[in-house]
């Protein structure tokens, strides 16, 4: 293994140079505010879609780092960083892209994880990108970041389904575990997979549906951690997730809309 | 499965080609309308001054800037060479209309026909100025020409979105004619072709041999920070190494960037050289680290680089572009079945 520098040295102190990421802003947990801070017009009907009668607030608390600007669409790497909602159990994070024609991308039940989490997003046209996260006492912290593109990353087939490489290798997954200086793992998954939205002339949707993080002690049934992508997440997904202190993995186990199973196995 | 409840944009992906481009050239803000130079948009006059740098060779500067509605794609350097029966061009500009101009610079200099135009590679900046030129002089290698061929048309329409109205008329031209490394002569001129490769994958350099003149296209950037969307890192490093050897150098006109000389001859290549290997060392030990693309972004630029144009933006388009290959290879040197 490698010994590393600490990872989480970005995520509670984000740099102030001039690369920084776009960062989330909102106003003070203490004073739940229902004002979208993005100033988005599709905000209120995406609300009621997603987040339902729930109480929903925009806290700062929740951060999510993307590039300002992505000039390509296909794949827009997003950060969510709800750690900071101390003392406050985490049961999802689900991610909206306002302006995509399918605007849910991912939902992440974190469990035994850290609310943390990375991924690779396709994006049709410049939007907010949320993260909409689900506390233990049923409400909704919303957090988000603009992302401007030049567009255009949810109406074309992937380069997979062009092409008879994927079909041997589908769902072959890597993944790969780090040490991190609060004796946690960091974990990256790496899934091939077309990920077609379905938007694409004459070509169904085709995308992963669940992977779930595997306990080194538990047996089937019971993850750790489950993640649930959508049409959004960009092809060949990858993710990076955060493991506290004590709890270790074993594997990544899942399937796509298609039931196409996938399975690996975390070496020491 | 579709979104039935929600419209369908009108806007689609634009073809690989195009996503290339805007990570080549998008501008990270939308031109201020106040900052047109007075008469210069509303003319779409460059307003091309070549540059005599010395007996018979001529340089026209571009901005260090990104493509943007103001500038209308300036920000690149072209040259030509003035011999005793006739010009040679080098790189052609990014639009129909800086070809004219350019052309109409070069009758100003010299009566003397244009018997040569050379396009030092496949991005669009060096290119789209073609049209201005007669057909039967248009030249490159020949991986330049089947790239022009096969992307141009992609190309020149996202320029008309960057640069609006200043790309009227281009279209884009491949060059007829291919070239070899070695010796040519033209217009009277003794030039040395060298193809090398790494920021595309065919870039042509070329030297004049009275004058010491090395064209080095986009391999060298001078106070600009280098531009990576068909960038093989590894092979571009290795291509520098060559030019340093070249003989007969005496000064460097950069792709972008002031042109160098005497003490400072080294410098644009020193630059490209530095800003390259800090950005492979920047990935590589990201990726062995485990860092997340945002995480990677987030981190500082070197302080050598504070003086470097475009550094933060082009640090960010190189990030999200090369990141996801180095992650991936450090994923798999531990990665289980
Ligand atoms: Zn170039």
């Amino acid at each position: 293994m490698l010994s590393i520098t600490p990872l989480t040295a970005h995520a509670t102190q984000p740099s102030s140079g001039p690369t920084t990421p776009a960062t989330s802003t909102a106003t003070s947990p203490e004073n739940p505010n229902t004002a979208d801070p993005l100033n988005s017009p599709r905000w209120d009907e995406l609300r009621r879609a997603w987040l339902g009668d729930a109480p929903a607030e925009f806290d700062s608390r929740v951060q999510v780092q993307a590039p300002a600007m992505a000039e390509d669409a296909l794949n827009v790497p997003v950060r969510v960083d709800a750690s900071r909602l101390r003392g406050q159990r985490v049961e999802e994070i689900l991610i909206l892209a306002d302006f995509n024609p399918i605007v849910r991308a991912l939902s992440y039940s974190p469990g035994s994880a850290e609310p943390v989490l990375g991924f690779r997003l396709k994006l049709q046209q410049s939007s907010p990108v949320r993260a909409a996260v689900r506390t233990a006492d049923g409400r909704w912290h919303v957090g988000g970041t603009w992302v401007a593109t030049t567009g255009g990353g949810c109406t074309l087939p992937s380069t997979g389904s062009a092409s008879p490489e994927w079909q041997r290798q589908l769902n072959h997954t890597e993944v790969r575990a780090w040490p991190r200086v609060d004796g946690g793992q960091r974990l990256k998954l790496r899934i091939v997979h077309p990920m077609d939205t379905g938007l694409a002339d004459g070509i169904p949707a085709f995308h992963l549906e669940e992977i779930s993080l595997l306990g080194k002690e538990a047996p089937t049934g019971a993850a750790l951690a489950v993640l649930r992508p959508y049409e959004p997440v960009a092809e060949n997904p990858v993710f990076t997730l955060d493991l506290p202190a004590g709890v270790v993995a074993s594997g990544v186990s899942g399937r796509d809309n298609n039931g196409n199973r996938l399975t690996a196995e975390l070496r020491p | 499965m579709r979104a039935p409840s929600l419209p369908r944009p009108v806007l689609c992906r634009p073809r690989l080609a195009a996503l290339l481009l805007a990570a080549l050239l998008a501008p990270s803000l939308p031109a201020e309308a106040d900052t047109v130079v007075p008469g210069a948009a509303h003319a779409f006059d460059y307003r091309l001054q070549p540059r005599r740098i010395t007996d018979g060779v001529y340089v026209l500067i571009g901005r260090t800037e990104d493509f943007d509605t103001r500038n209308g794609g300036n920000i690149v350097n072209t040259g030509f060479l003035v011999g005793s029966s006739g010009v040679v061009v080098i790189d052609s500009g990014p639009s129909r209309r800086y070809g004219e101009q350019l052309r109409a610079a070069i009758a100003a200099v010299t009566p003397l026909p244009v018997v040569l135009t050379l396009n030092t590679h496949a991005h669009p900046d060096h290119f789209l100025g073609n049209q201005a030129f007669p057909a039967g002089t248009l030249a490159a290698l020949p991986a330049t020409r089947d790239a022009i061929a096969r992307e141009g048309e992609d190309l020149s329409a996202n320029l008309y979105r960057l640069a609006g109205d200043w790309m009227r008329g281009t279209e884009a031209r491949p060059p007829g004619r291919s070239l070899a490394p070695g010796r040519l002569h033209a217009g009277g001129r003794e030039l040395e072709l060298i193809a090398l490769d790494g920021h595309t994958g065919a870039d042509l350099l070329v030297l004049d041999r009275a004058s010491g003149t090395l064209f080095a296209g986009d391999l060298v950037f001078h106070d600009r920070a280098p531009t990576t969307p068909h960038a093989d890192l590894d092979h571009w490093l290795a291509a520098l190494e060559r030019i340093a050897t070249l003989d007969g150098v005496r000064q460097v006109v950069p792709g972008h960037g002031e042109v160098a000389s005497g003490t400072g001859l080294q410098t644009p290549l020193r630059q490209t050289q530095a800003w390259l290997r800090w950005l492979q060392q920047r990935l590589d030990t990201s990726a062995a680290q485990g860092l997340e693309t945002n995480e990677v972004l987030a981190l500082p630029l070197a302080a050598e680089f504070a003086t470097i144009a475009e550094a933060a933006t082009e640090y960010r388009r190189s990030v999200l572009r090369l990141y996801p290959q180095t992650e991936h290879k450090a994923l798999q040197q531990h990665g289980a079945r």
